[in-house]
């Protein structure tokens, strides 16, 4: 485990089905084999309804609340566009912003009451001009597997945070499936290899 | 582990051998992961929390170390079994945990459990993490037999549902002798021995009151002085997160408070502040002691804290250094009936009878939301029923015909049957629908015992509804498949005209359901030229359907858009296709 005494602060947001709460159970566990204290927490009472999802992972020598304070998130790592928006206050002024660029309507846009906001990804460029934005069911299509859309953003996010590969490997590895360990280490490294690109 | 995970495997460490609760959230996971984990205990899903808390309450009596769970709102509907059990006492350790959801996240109010300990006079412990959630449950069952009380256990949504680590142990079994032991001096609540029982439940007050002075998880943390924070719970690691190096009185008992050790903290610190969430309940206390703190003026009264709210309540500024927001309109992302759910097809068929519905908690709650709109009023668990009957006999012809309840089948054994009966004896003209969908489906697909499974997936009795119906005396019930919207339009159509009670039950299983598939799974198509843009199956609230707008209309064409099929979301359940007046919607 690395030696400074800062807490990572990892802000992970979409909607109800995009296996956000899955993403974020493996990153704490990847941040507790590497020896950190971590500490998650997520509001997913009705989230199987297509509700907005966020889950705060925070971790570090010593982490008391497991919420992220407004303005500390490090990283925010949405799934959806406007779901970045709803949360971005919580970013820090240095804070990076990795984007699934997807579109998921709600109710009121897909009954036509509302538009959708035009230019999203544009805005959060303006903001943060290094936005990783990457059309990731594109990639897990061509990857023949679209269950791996959040395996490939926890790729792009490690390259962000000070946790070697092995650890996460590990841990994949020792959660899923063994017949599903190949396609999500392959998803895993296509995220990597996206970040650095 | 979760909070939750932390009371489950508490439950399983320190001898619990029967846990009973009813879902809610956020309670529900804690019964779950018993059921799955931990097959020692004997476990169930019990019809509401009264009986939850009474089987919980039986165990003890036997000897057994017992535990009920619940939301916070359940603890209402325990109320009756919960203010005379700080009477009997138990005998078994016995532990009530109640989860509070500050903020509302899943919830219809925001109510705070510690004034129910104060009111039953029953000791209350809080945890503020995975671990301590794990310890307290067995401190919990430790004061529970060492006082002869029962425990209430208070958790909150940020504490049940955050992760952090925890360090587990193997089981020990509780200290009591099992079996049936006669003690009507205890344990039989007439006035007579109620009176001999009130005196020793407040002499226990006082003797717990002096055990919290040493209690080991109220504990004071000193560092500068010049402010003293009094907190518990998930607030004190915010507290915490805020202000890492003031001092900190951090109770792991709300209730009783240990008076001299609060005394001897403020005599130390020069300023001293209550950090907690909802009611001033420590707060006052403190100030009946005749103590100067600051409070509520500070955090407020409603919703749930956070460490940039307390930081600013202190200090009125946050030291983080946000982003900022960026300024877009950003439309809201409400929870939603799913594609293919029941509920939508009945609400349609109900929307077509223009009627007024009183209804109650469940999935079905959702249908208040537009477009759907269908739902007027939400009270509490099992209340539309008792709120249509009164509705339909105050107002006579202004709402007969007019007016239904609705209910869900996990409801309606939770606090369902009650107000079935008074309707089906007192009289009337309300027409009841039960919406069953085989599932307690918003707490995530629990079985109930109309289901035919128990808790750990083995096979039981499935409870008759219509038998159930018949037995009060209703005259009239229908059992419909709500999918066909055309017929149960036409059922319910009939139901309003009657002038004596009916029952529908329009059952078809959720559509999450993986047991008991009815639909095909098969989307449907819009043909886009046939489509008038009427807007019939948008206004279902489907959210497998889009309307798109036509920007360049062509010659001629009046229509303003059409409706479009997701053909990953859609999973066939044909109440668009039910509603589409110009028959354009076809399988795919």
């Amino acid at each position: 485990m690395s030696e400074n005494n800062r807490v990572y602060n990892v802000l992970i947001v979409g909607v109800g089905g995009q296996g956000i709460i899955l993403a974020s159970d493996v990153l704490g566990r990847v941040a507790a084999a590497y020896g950190y204290d971590v500490k998650k927490n997520e509001i997913h009472g009705m989230a199987q309804r297509g509700g907005s999802v966020s889950s705060h992972i925070r971790f570090g020598k010593s982490v008391s609340s497991p919420i992220i304070t407004l303005g500390e998130a490090d990283v925010l790592l949405s799934f959806e566009q406007i779901e970045t928006i709803r949360y971005f206050p919580f970013l820090s002024e240095k804070g990076k912003v990795i984007l699934n660029d997807q579109k998921i309507l709600p109710p009121a846009v897909f009954t036509g009451k509302q538009d959708y906001p035009p230019d999203v990804v544009q805005k959060i460029k303006e903001k943060v001009p290094d936005a990783v934005v990457v059309d990731g069911i594109s990639v897990a299509q061509k990857m023949g597997n679209p269950r791996v859309l959040n395996v490939i953003f926890l790729g792009i996010l490690s390259k962000y945070l000070d946790i070697p590969a092995d650890v996460y490997e590990k841990v994949l590895k020792e959660s899923l499936k063994p017949k599903l360990v190949d396609v999500n280490l392959k998803a895993f490294h296509e995220g990597r290899s996206l970040a650095a690109a | 582990m979760s909070g939750n995970e932390g009371i489950a495997q508490g439950a399983y460490e320190y001898g619990v051998r029967l846990a009973s609760a009813y879902p809610g959230t956020p309670s529900t996971e804690i019964l779950e992961y018993i059921g799955e984990r931990y097959p020692d205990i004997k476990a169930g899903w019990a019809p509401n929390e009264k009986v939850a808390l009474e089987v919980a309450a039986g165990a003890a009596y036997g000897g057994s170390r017992a535990m009920a769970c619940m939301k916070h709102v359940g603890l209402n509907v325990a109320a009756d079994p919960f203010m005379t059990l700080s009477y009997t006492g138990v005998n078994g350790g016995l532990v009530i945990v109640v989860c509070d959801d500050p903020e509302m996240h899943s919830s219809q109010n925001e109510q705070d459990t510690r004034n129910f300990a104060k009111f039953g006079k029953v000791p209350c412990l809080e945890p503020s993490d995975s671990q301590e959630a794990k310890d307290l449950i067995g401190e919990a069952l430790r004061i529970s037999e060492e006082f002869d009380t029962p425990v209430i256990l208070r958790s909150a949504t940020r504490v049940s549902h955050s992760m952090s680590l925890v360090e587990t142990k193997p089981r020990t079994e509780g200290l009591r002798e099992l079996g049936l032991k006669k003690d009507p001096m205890k344990f039989v609540m007439l006035p007579a021995m109620a009176r001999k029982r009130h005196p020793v439940v407040e002499q226990r007050l006082k003797d717990v009151a002096a055990f919290a002075e040493t209690f080991p998880y109220n504990k004071v943390i000193m560092g500068d002085d010049s402010l003293g924070i009094i907190s518990s719970g998930i607030t004190f690691q915010y507290a915490r997160e805020a202000f890492p190096n003031v001092s900190f009185l951090k109770l792991g008992m709300v209730w009783p408070l240990p008076e001299k050790m609060i005394r001897d903290f403020a005599s130390k610190v020069k300023r001293i502040v209550i950090i907690e969430e909802l009611d001033p309940f420590i707060e006052e206390a403190i100030r009946l002691m005749g103590i100067k703190v600051e409070g509520k003026e500070l955090t407020g009264l409603c919703g749930e804290l956070s460490p940039e709210k307390v930081e600013k309540a202190l200090t009125g500024s946050s030291k983080a250094k946000s982003i900022g927001p960026i300024d877009i309109d950003v439309p809201l992302r409400p929870p939603n009936m799913c594609p293919g759910c029941p509920h939508r097809a009945t609400f349609t068929a109900l929307k077509k009878n223009k009627v007024y519905v009183a209804g109650d908690i469940g999935c079905y709650t959702l249908g208040a939301l537009p477009p759907v709109g269908m739902l007027d009023n939400c009270l509490c668990m099992g209340a539309g029923i008792g709120i249509a009957s009164g509705l339909d006999r105050s107002l006579g012809d202004l709402a007969r015909g007019k007016a239904v309840a609705v209910i869900g089948d996990s409801t309606f054994f939770h606090s369902g049957m009650t107000p079935l009966l008074e309707l089906a004896y007192n009289g009337g003209s309300t027409t009841v629908v039960i919406m069953d969908n085989r599932t307690t489906a918003m707490t995530g697909a629990q079985p109930h015992p109309g289901t035919g499974f128990t808790l750990r997936q083995d096979p039981t009795i499935s409870a008759n509804i219509e038998k159930l119906a018949e037995a009060f005396g209703f005259k009239r019930i229908r059992t419909i498949n709500p999918y066909n919207v055309k017929d149960t339009e036409k059922v319910i159509g009939e139901e309003l005209e009657a002038a004596e009670p009916s029952l529908i039950i329009a059952r078809a299983p959720c559509a999450l359901l993986k047991t008991e598939r009815i639909l095909p799974d098969k989307p449907l198509k819009i043909e886009a030229e046939l489509c008038k843009g009427c807007k019939s199956c948008i206004n279902t609230g489907c959210p497998a359907l889009e309307f798109v707008k036509i920007e360049e209309p062509k010659e001629g064409e009046k229509r303003k858009g059409y409706s479009k099929i997701n053909e990953l979301l859609c999973v066939g359940c044909r109440t668009c296709q039910e509603v589409c007046k110009f028959d354009c919607i076809k399988e795919a």
